[in-house]
């Protein structure tokens, strides 16, 4: 039959298949349960439900929006056609402002309430969520 | 006029790969010894690249603004220092860097080749010259840093202020030192299967290259790991951005290349295996250059970038790729012993099984920072993948891959025994008495604190043990390994006791919580060259009543108007004392972060300890020699 080098190589080789498709399962199951989805405010205006999973928004601090308190700073994020309130506790990035872009992570209240658990900084000032471009140009 | 220079030195440069390939193919059948005209050329392809860079950096000083990556990038009130460090601190500058640090390692590459055979040297001469002309077309068509403005403006855009950091100056240069010298171990691979040549000679010979490339890539890393720590007032060392993965990929494939050619030269074993990773450094090293400079990255890093480019670097990409597939199954003679000789408990297996899961770790960084690419251009989702994902993947490998670390180094090649070995079970149950004392105290997750604290002490004190024991013989590994284990001591650490406040708070006002008081004292102005400090004034008392003075920066930059803020950072050996200040438009809150990070300083240093252990194996073959 099969020599003792073949049998060898015959488990060798199932025994990479085997670990190789176990660990892209567990990689593409942990994606499943990990990624963060993007929306800007129009697209979460027409969302049909809304879920706990962790978001990101984008778009542009509306002028005169932002409220600052001890614990609590409060703004609104525009795309031009749709907003959302936003409610923040953390750290504020120095590139924040009111009508620069914006990216904020955190869940969803309700349509037009977002509560917030991250701003992230984007380390150019010209920098603007691709969203918000596109809005813009289309306006 | 020096950018003219610049100009048609970088043409002359490019006119010289012609010549040098011309003169290797007639050199290549011709006669025994290599012709010195190759040399000579070589050596003055490289001569023209740096007067050519030599000539930006000196348009960056005099502030000539006729020259558009100047203007971009530059202002007159900029310090000198950063002047000369914006020359690669943008996509024109940093791929005129890429293509000096090509021309150098090639010509070194000639000059340290001597005793090698000329027809391999002529081949690694002809894989690199396909790589430079890829990069002298790239640079001349898309990205031409000599580009012409009229009318001439009188004042230049600026450089980004965070990039205006001494740390930060001297990444790039020594992040792509680290990168490019993959080029020359991918094109001597490729000339190496085409001639039959990967063999115990062949991995004697490239180690040296393998390890200055490793080397100066983990050196990179940690230099734009530590300028995010205390620049992006994050208060954190590693993030899981794209940005910082793609330079995490070619360092796993590097290092799984550098513990594989060790075994090569012991061995003669795993040949194709050290093939492929040599491909994979240098793939992974362009896909960084690509996914950084094409702004398709959804990343915190996000800098403007241009489309065009990046489908160049990937079109390039694509063929480098296509043609080392090529010559690997065309050239290749696989011997087919690998399986058979491989005894299980041998110094060998060891290392193999650690470079499986450092591929392991390599695919789920890739697919982490890939997966969202691929689904925006599939379904135009846009998402983003945390550290969660990496977390949850590699920390439960990452505790075998410590024990098979600290094992490893104590079996001996070809075949060894368990016997004389019942210190390592002493070692571990140390190891687990230690950590069980250190956790059983805190609210933190037992089990898998306890198993991966167990595992990092297990490797602590086994190359500890080495140290003493061994006598300095593998002084490099042991000291390498030693710094990993510190490192990840440290990381956890870090991790299980730093803590954090963050508040808004006006000038006069004390936050009070159980465990600290700050009070925000108040803030002075002082004007610098180019920008304007506000500095803030803040007491810390914590519980134990000692009192502490933190003064955090934010700085008000004149051209780009942009504010950045300085952390300030009270360092010493167990913690470090962060604290961060910015302010928000037009209100009087300033919002404050302080954080207590303890063991900070020992991530850098293990880092540090990791590197030197490189070294050292660099400077003892010279020492053997």
């Amino acid at each position: 039959m099969y020599g003792r080098k073949v049998k060898l190589r015959f488990f060798f080789v199932f025994l990479i298949l085997t670990i190789l498709s176990l660990s892209i399962f567990l990689i593409l199951k942990s994606l499943e349960e990990n990624v963060v989805y993007f929306k800007s405010p129009t697209e979460i205006k027409i969302l049909s439900e809304i879920n706990n999973n962790k978001i990101r928004i984008g778009g542009m601090v509306k002028e005169n929006s932002i409220l600052i308190e001890e614990k609590k700073l409060k703004f609104i994020v525009t795309d031009f056609k749709n907003e959302i309130n936003v409610v923040y506790s953390g750290v504020i990035p120095n590139l924040f402002a009111e009508g620069k872009g914006v990216v904020a992570e955190g869940f969803l209240k309700d349509r037009s309430f977002f509560s917030a658990t991250k701003i992230l900084a984007k380390h150019d000032e010209n920098y603007m969520p691709p969203e918000v471009k596109k809005a813009l140009e289309e306006k | 006029m020096a950018s003219l220079v610049g100009y048609y030195s970088l043409l002359s440069g490019f006119f010289c790969s012609f010549l040098i390939i011309y003169f290797s193919i007639i050199n290549f059948k011709d006669t025994k010894i290599l012709d010195k005209r190759i040399l000579s050329f070589t050596f003055f392809q490289f001569f023209f690249v740096v007067i050519s860079f030599f000539g930006l950096i000196i348009s960056f000083v005099v502030s000539d603004f006729s020259n558009e990556t100047v203007f971009n990038h530059s202002h007159t009130t900029k310090p000198l220092f950063y002047k000369i460090s914006g020359t690669w601190g943008n996509h024109e500058g940093s791929l005129l860097l890429w293509l000096l640090v090509l021309t150098l390692f090639i010509y070194l590459f000639l000059l340290k080749s001597v005793e090698q055979k000329k027809s391999y040297r002529i081949l690694t001469l002809l894989f690199q010259e396909i790589i430079i002309i890829g990069f002298f077309v790239f640079l001349i068509k898309t990205s031409n840093p000599f580009n012409y403005i009229t009318p001439i403006p009188k004042e230049g855009l600026g450089l980004n202020p965070i990039l205006q950091d001494p740390a930060l100056a001297i990444h790039p240069p020594v992040l792509y030192l680290g990168y490019v010298g993959s080029s020359i171990i991918f094109s001597s691979a490729l000339a190496g299967v085409t001639l039959n040549y990967i063999s115990k000679d062949w991995a004697k010979h490239i180690k040296n290259w393998v390890f200055i490339s490793w080397i100066f890539l983990t050196l990179g890393i940690l230099l734009g790991s530590i300028w995010a720590y205390y620049e992006l007032g994050w208060g954190g060392f590693w993030f899981w951005d794209p940005v910082e993965n793609v330079s995490l990929m070619p360092w796993l494939s590097l290092t799984t290349l550098l513990h594989c050619i060790l075994v090569l030269e012991k061995r003669n074993i795993l040949n194709s295996w050290a093939i492929i990773l040599s491909i994979t450094t240098f793939a992974l090293s362009m896909c960084g250059t690509f996914l950084v400079r094409s702004g398709i990255l959804n990343s915190v890093h996000t800098f403007a970038n241009d489309p065009e480019r990046g489908l160049f670097i990937l079109i390039f990409l694509f063929i480098l790729i296509f043609l080392s597939f090529f010559v690997f199954f065309f050239f290749h003679k696989n011997e087919n012993k690998t399986l058979i000789n491989l005894n299980w408990v041998s110094k060998e297996t060891a290392i193999l099984i650690n470079n499986w899961f450092m591929m392991y770790f390599l695919i789920v960084v890739l697919i982490g920072t890939v997966y969202p690419i691929f689904l925006e251009v599939i379904t135009s989702e846009k998402i983003s993948v945390g550290p969660p994902f990496f977390h949850k993947l590699i920390i439960p490998f990452l505790i075998p891959f410590l024990i098979f670390m600290a094992i490893g180094p104590q079996l001996k090649w070809i075949k060894s025994n368990l016997k004389n070995k019942l210190y390592l079970i002493l070692f571990l149950i140390i190891s687990f008495i230690l950590t069980v004392l250190i956790v059983k105290n805190l609210s933190i997750n037992f089990f898998t604190n306890t198993i991966l604290l167990t595992a990092a002490f297990f490797l602590f004190f086994i190359t500890v043990r080495d140290f003493f024991k061994k006598k300095f013989n593998n002084l490099s590994q042991n000291i390498a390994h030693f710094g990993f284990s510190l490192l990840i001591l440290s990381i956890l650490f870090n991790n299980i006791f730093s803590s954090e406040i963050i508040t808004n708070l006006k000038i006069g006002e004390t936050f009070v919580s159980d465990k600290f008081k700050i009070s925000f004292k108040d803030i002075n102005q002082k004007d610098e060259q180019n920008y304007k400090a506000i500095i803030g004034k803040f007491e810390v008392i914590d519980s134990k009543g000692s009192n502490l003075i933190m003064s955090p920066e934010l700085r008000i930059y004149n051209q780009p108007n942009i504010v950045t803020s300085e952390a300030d950072i009270k360092t010493n050996l167990l913690t470090d004392k962060f604290m961060t200040m910015n302010f928000v438009q037009n209100q009087e809150y300033f919002n404050i972060r302080y954080q207590i990070k303890p063991f900070m300083v020992w991530i850098w240093i293990s880092v540090i300890l990791i590197c030197f252990g490189g070294l050292i194996s660099l400077f003892k073959k010279k020492y053997e020699n």
